[in-house]
C-alpha cells in the first residue's frame, strides 16, 4: 500500500480567552524561554480539550499527540463530537493553521473544502465566480475553461450562470460552490461537513460525487461529518476523535458502533448501540431504522413503510416474555402503542439463545408527518425472578409529506389517503 | 498499478511536509507563481466588484485626484502661497498627488490584508503573499489610470504655452514606481504581520500615514525646506521618489544621488524585512485574528 497521509505525533494548541492585556508580556516570556532553547512555558500547562468543565489554564490542547497513516485510495470518515479536534485536523492537513508539535507528511495535491464557497465575491457573476473560487482553491484558469461546462452542469443553475450571485437563492450558492469544488483535480480531498447545507436532492448528489471521486476515481477522500450514515455510506475506514485524542482507526462501520456507544446517552438517532452488554438475560444490543429498500434512513414520506430492526441478545430464556413499543410524536401524543402479544404467536416467546434480529414494520400510511420517538421496553410476568431490559427512548425519526398536493397542511390525525371512485354515472 | 510496486518503502518522496516551526527564509517562490492565476483574478475582481452598481464607474478613478488637486491649489497654493518651484500649481500638486496616493493605499491596504481576508485565509490556503501582490498590482493599475490623466494635464500645459520640460531624468520614472510599489508593500507587510495580534497598530498606521504626507514634499518643494530641517525631509525615503519623479516629469525637482541610493538601500531592506515577517505571521495568524 501507498502511504499518502503520515501524521506523526501532531499536537495543536489553542489559547483561550481574549488576547488583551497580559499578551505582551506572555509574549516577551515565550521569547525569553525560546531565546533560551526552553520550552514554551505556557504550553507546559496546557490540558486536555474539554470544553464543558472548566479548566485551569488558559491553553488546551485541540490535537494531542495523534498519528495516522493514511493509505492511497482511502476514503475515511472522521468522527466525534463538536470540539473534538476535526476540523482542527482538517485545517492543519489542509495547511490553514500550523501545528504546535509534529509533522505531516502528505504526497500529492490537496483539494480542501473546509466551507462551500471560499472566496465568492457577491456582486461578481455566477461565471465569474467560477473562475475566482477555482482559483482560490487552486485550479489553473486553463483547468477551470476545461471544466467550465462541466461545473455549470453540475451546479444545475445555468440560467443565471451571468447574474451576480447576490442574487442567488442560498441553495443555487451552495450548488454552484460545491460544483466548482468537486471539479478540483487533486489526489486528495478534504471535506468538513459541508453536505449540511442545501436540499436533499443536492445532498444525494454531492454524496455520489463524492462516492465516485473515492471508489471510481481512486482518489483519498478525508471526510469530516455529523451523518453517520453518510460516513457509512461513503467511506471504508473510519477514525474517531475524542477530546483532541484519536480513539481507534478502523473500518467505518466499527468506528461510528464504537463512537455511538461511548455517546449514547447524549442523544438519539437512527440507531442504537448498546455501549456494553450489562449481563440482564435478554437485552436489546442494536436497533436500526430502514426504509424497505434496506438504506437508513432518518426521514420518510408518509407513503413509506419504516422497519425497525431490533438485535436481541438471549443469554436465559424467559417465560411469557414480550416486547413492549411505544411511538410518540413531539406533543407526547402516542400515536402508536403495541406489544408482541397484540398478534399472536408471540415470536419473543420462542427467542433462541444468543443474538436474534425481529424486525418491526410501520406501515405506510399511517403516522402523520411530524418527528416521533420509538420507545421499546422488554417484561414478564415473571420478571421477578429475570431481569429484562429497559432501553427506554432510543431513536427517533421524521415522516414528512411532499408528494401529496395537501401536504403539510393536511390536519389528519392520521395519513391515510382516501381514493375517490366512481361508482355509477347518472345521466 | 504497476506503478504502486516502484514505491520505496523508506525515503519516500513527500510533496509537502507540514511542520511546527519553519526556516526563517522558507519562502516558497515557485508555489507563488504557479498561484499566478489566481493573482489576475483578484485584481480583476479589485476593479469589477468596485465599479459594480455605480453610474460613474471607473471615472471615479479620475474624480478623485482631480479634486485633490484643486483643492490643493486652492488651499496650499493660493491661500497658503507655498511655493511650487515655479511650476504650474495643479500640475506641481498632481504629480505628488498621483505618487503619494499610490504609496499610502499600497501600505494601508497591505497593512490590514490579514484583517480583511480572515474569512478566507481561515477556510483554504494558497501562498499568502499572492493576496499583498494582488494589492501592488491592483494599484498599479489605478497608478496608471491616474497617471494618463497626469499626461492629460501635462499635455493641456504644454498646449497652453506653460513652460516645464520633462528632463532625462525621466528614465528613472519606472525604477522609482517600483521603489514606491516595495515601499508600500515592505511597510505594510511588516504592519499587518504585528496588527493579527495587536490592533492598536491599525489606528496609528491610517493616521500615520496622513501625517506622513505632510514629512513628504507632496505640497511643497524640498528646495523650499529651510535648510536646518532638509536633513529630517530627506531622511523620508518617500521624498527621493516625489522629488524625482517631479524632476524627471516637469524638470524641476531635487536629486541626490546619495539620497538616491540611500532610498534604494532602505527600499530593499524593508521588503526582505516585511516578507519575512510577513511569512512568519501566516502560518499562524488564524489561531489569533
Amino acid at each position: 500500500m501507498n502511504t499518502v497521509i503520515k501524521v506523526e505525533q501532531l499536537s495543536k494548541a489553542y489559547q483561550l480567552g481574549q488576547f488583551n492585556t497580559g499578551t505582551i508580556s506572555q509574549d516577551l516570556n515565550r521569547w525569553w524561554a525560546h531565546v533560551r532553547g526552553k520550552e514554551d512555558p505556557f504550553l507546559k500547562v496546557g490540558e486536555k480539550n474539554d470544553r464543558t468543565t472548566k479548566g485551569k489554564s488558559n491553553v488546551v490542547w485541540s490535537l494531542k499527540d495523534v498519528n495516522l497513516e493514511i493509505q492511497q485510495g482511502d476514503a475515511i470518515g472522521i468522527v466525534g463530537k463538536n470540539g473534538a479536534g476535526k476540523s482542527t485536523l482538517l485545517k492543519i492537513l489542509s495547511r490553514v493553521t500550523s501545528p504546535t508539535q509534529g509533522t505531516v507528511k502528505i504526497k500529492g495535491r490537496i483539494a480542501s473544502l473546509l466551507e462551500v464557497g471560499t472566496g465568492f465575491h457577491p456582486e461578481l457573476s455566477g461565471r465569474e465566480n467560477i473562475f475566482l473560487n477555482g482559483a482560490i482553491l487552486g485550479m489553473r484558469k486553463k483547468e477551470i475553461e476545461r471544466k467550465f461546462d462541466e461545473i455549470v452542469d453540475f451546479s444545475g443553475v445555468e440560467r443565471y450562470i451571468d447574474t451576480p450571485v447576490k442574487r442567488y437563492s442560498s441553495g443555487m450558492y451552495v450548488r454552484l460552490a460545491f460544483a466548482v469544488a468537486a471539479h478540483l483535480e487533486s489526489e486528495i480531498l478534504i471535506v468538513d461537513e459541508v453536505l449540511a447545507v442545501g436540499d436533499a436532492e443536492f445532498q444525494k448528489k454531492c454524496l455520489g460525487k463524492m462516492q465516485q471521486v473515492s471508489k471510481g476515481e481512486g482518489r483519498t477522500v478525508l471526510f469530516v461529518s455529523h451523518n453517520l450514515s453518510a460516513i457509512k455510506q461513503l467511506c471504508s475506514k473510519g477514525a474517531y476523535l475524542r477530546d483532541g485524542e484519536l480513539i481507534s482507526v478502523g473500518t467505518s462501520e466499527e468506528t461510528v458502533i464504537q463512537y455511538l456507544s461511548y455517546h449514547q446517552k447524549k442523544g438519539i438517532g437512527d440507531i442504537y448501540v448498546k455501549p456494553a452488554p450489562e449481563g440482564k438475560d435478554l437485552e436489546l444490543m442494536r436497533a436500526e431504522i430502514f426504509d424497505h429498500d434496506g438504506v437508513h434512513r432518518k426521514q420518510f414520506e408518509i407513503t413509506e413503510s419504516i422497519s425497525i430492526d431490533l438485535t436481541i441478545r438471549c443469554v436465559k430464556k424467559i417465560p411469557s416474555v414480550y416486547g413492549y413499543i411505544v411511538v410518540k410524536n413531539r406533543q407526547e401524543d402516542i400515536l402508536i402503542e403495541s406489544d408482541s402479544n397484540d398478534l399472536l404467536p408471540n415470536r419473543l416467546e420462542q427467542i433462541t439463545e444468543g443474538d436474534n434480529v425481529f424486525r418491526v414494520v410501520i406501515p405506510s400510511k399511517v403516522l402523520p408527518y411530524g418527528e416521533y420517538r420509538f420507545y421499546i421496553s422488554f417484561a414478564s410476568s415473571f420478571s421477578d425472578s429475570y431481569s429484562v431490559d429497559v432501553p427506554g427512548e432510543i431513536l427517533n425519526f421524521t415522516i414528512v409529506d411532499t408528494l401529496t398536493q395537501r401536504g403539510h397542511t393536511r390536519r389528519s390525525k392520521t395519513s391515510s389517503l382516501l381514493q375517490w371512485e366512481l361508482k355509477n354515472a347518472l345521466t | 498499478m504497476s506503478q504502486d510496486n516502484t514505491q520505496v518503502p523508506s525515503g519516500q518522496q513527500w510533496d509537502v511536509v507540514i511542520e511546527p516551526h519553519y526556516r526563517l527564509f522558507h519562502i516558497n517562490f515557485k508555489e507563488v507563481y504557479r498561484y499566478r492565476d489566481l493573482l489576475g483574478l483578484i485584481v480583476k475582481r479589485d476593479f469589477v466588484a468596485s465599479y459594480k452598481q455605480t453610474v460613474l464607474g471607473p471615472l471615479w478613478f479620475f474624480i478623485q485626484p482631480l479634486f485633490t488637486m484643486v483643492m490643493y491649489t486652492f488651499i496650499f497654493g493660493k491661500l497658503a502661497g507655498f511655493s511650487t518651484d515655479g511650476l504650474p500649481k495643479p500640475l506641481f500638486y498632481l504629480v505628488g498627488i498621483t505618487t503619494w496616493n499610490y504609496f499610502s493605499e499600497t501600505l494601508n491596504k497591505t497593512a490590514n490584508v490579514f484583517k480583511d481576508n480572515a474569512s478566507i485565509f481561515g477556510k483554504v490556503y494558497f501562498p499568502r503573499l499572492i493576496m499583498p501582490l494582488s494589492i501592488v498590482v491592483s494599484n498599479l493599475v489605478k497608478f496608471g489610470v491616474q497617471f494618463l490623466l497626469l499626461c492629460f494635464v501635462m499635455l493641456y500645459y504644454a498646449a497652453s504655452g506653460t513652460v516645464f520640460s520633462p528632463s532625462l531624468y525621466l528614465v528613472l520614472f519606472p525604477f522609482v514606481v517600483v521603489l514606491m510599489a516595495a515601499q508600500g508593500l515592505g511597510f505594510g507587510m511588516i504592519v499587518s504581520a504585528m496588527t493579527t495580534k495587536y490592533r492598536d497598530l491599525v489606528f496609528l498606521v491610517t493616521f500615520g500615514v496622513q501625517l506622513a504626507m505632510y514629512a513628504t514634499p507632496v505640497i511643497y518643494p524640498f528646495s523650499s525646506v529651510p535648510q536646518q530641517y532638509q536633513w529630517m525631509i530627506a531622511l523620508n525615503p518617500m521624498t527621493a521618489i516625489v522629488e524625482v519623479s517631479r524632476k524627471g516629469l516637469l524638470g524641476h525637482g531635487y536629486f541626490d544621488i546619495q539620497m538616491f541610493v540611500s532610498c534604494i538601500i532602505f527600499t530593499v531592506s524593508i521588503l526582505l524585512i516585511g516578507i519575512v515577517v510577513f511569512n512568519k505571521v501566516e502560518k499562524n495568524f488564524v489561531d489569533t485574528i
